[in-house]
Order: C-alpha cells, then structure tokens, then sequence
C-alpha cells in the first residue's frame, strides 16, 4: 500500500493503525480531521472534496517521505477522502509511529499542515442557506 | 498544437467541463491559460494559480509540447 491514498468511502482507521505498528516504536499519534457544521460563521451541511488524482498521489507521497527524512520516525501514513462527505464524517486521517513521542507529534503535525498546504484537493461546502462554494486554504470563498 | 486540459473546483465550474482538447498557437502555459480565461471568462488571477504539466509542477514559462495535458491549478483547500 501507498502511503499516502485517496479514498472514496470510509477510513478505516483501525487497519491503518496495524499499519503503523512498530516493535521499535514507543509512540503513536494520529490526526483526525472531521466535517465540521460551521465555517465562518455559515452553517455548513455537507461538503465534497475533488481531487487531481495524479499530482495528489505524487504530492502526499513526496510529503511522506520527507517526514521520515525528517523526523525520527518509523512510518507515517495518510488518506484523504474524496467524495461527498457528511458533517462528523472522517474527512483526513495521519498517523505516525516512532520511538518516541516528540518526533511523532511533529511529525504527525508536519504532514498534515503539509497535506493541506499543498495536495491538489479542493473542498466544497454546501451552507444552510442553499449556497456552495469552493475555498482555500485562508477559508475565504474562491471566484473563478 | 493541441492540450488536452483538466479543470477542478471552481475553474470546472466556471468552464463547465471537466476537461477539454485545445487547438492553439500557446506555447506555454503563461499564453495557454490567457487564452483559456479568455475564452471561458475565468477570474481567477494567474498569480493566484499554479500549473501542473503531465501530472507535475510545472512553471509558468515551461515550453509546452503537442499532446501535453495542463492543469491550472485554484489555491487547495484539502484537510
């Protein structure tokens, strides 16, 4: 398996975990991003990733590798959901093993900020008031 | 020459299409994305973009080849 996936259906967060384990590992921490009801102060009521699958794959995999160059690491693994997803839904998931804690908690903070920052994938959010539109990272709606 | 395009987010909105096949004089993608946001009213600033050739980064004054797929790229917003 890749390390870093896009998925059209639920994580299932439980058989990556096994993925990460480690007899030389210490520590584990995983990073959930969830859908949230509210951004910006609109009601939110779904939201749809798309995503640009080719550059996506070979993005989040290039984020990966650097994490366990940079950090003292044993893996690091990440899948991101495309799709329709409801509010409470498992929108991003990271995780990461190591021998000890500090290296995982920045590594594990290091790629999703990286994940985001980066990956070609676009969020569209439904509001409450029948409107949509697609943001960016600073959370501002785009116009094309 | 001839592109084959990829549009996501708000540029597929606004072009309607998920992708295209263009004829054009455009040599790189600097030109082809002036004639692109011409042709389909797109307001999206090149500044705010980035461009992917073959399924990688690419820069703006990249020479193109006959037969490449380009993708303009909106700010992501994924996470």
């Amino acid at each position: 398996m890749s390390a870093f996936c896009l998925a059209d259906c639920p994580i299932d967060v439980a058989r990556l975990g096994r993925e990460l384990a480690s007899r030389s590992a210490g520590a584990c921490v995983s990073f959930e991003g969830w859908v949230r009801d509210r951004n910006a102060g609109k009601a939110v009521l779904r939201l749809a990733y798309q995503a640009y699958p080719a550059l996506a794959l070979a993005e989040g995999e290039r984020i990966l590798v650097h994490a366990r160059e940079r950090f003292a690491i044993e893996h690091a693994l990440c899948v991101h959901r495309v799709g329709e997803l409801e509010i409470g839904d498992l929108a991003v998931w990271v995780g990461v093993s190591a021998a000890h804690r500090d290296a995982a908690f920045a590594a594990c903070r290091h790629v999703i900020d990286e994940i985001k920052a980066h990956v070609p994938i676009w969020k569209n959010e439904f509001y409450r008031d029948g409107a949509s539109g697609w943001l960016h990272p600073d959370g501002s709606p785009v116009s094309a | 020459m001839n592109y084959r395009l990829l549009y996501f987010a708000s540029l597929r909105d606004r072009t309607g299409c998920a992708s295209e096949s263009l004829a054009t004089d455009a040599a790189d993608p600097r030109a082809l994305y002036a004639e692109i946001a011409r042709r389909h009213g797109l307001g999206l600033a090149m500044e705010r973009l980035r461009v992917a050739v073959n399924g990688e980064f690419a820069q703006w004054d990249t020479p193109l080849q006959d037969n490449d797929e380009v993708v303009f790229l909106p700010p992501v917003s994924g996470g």
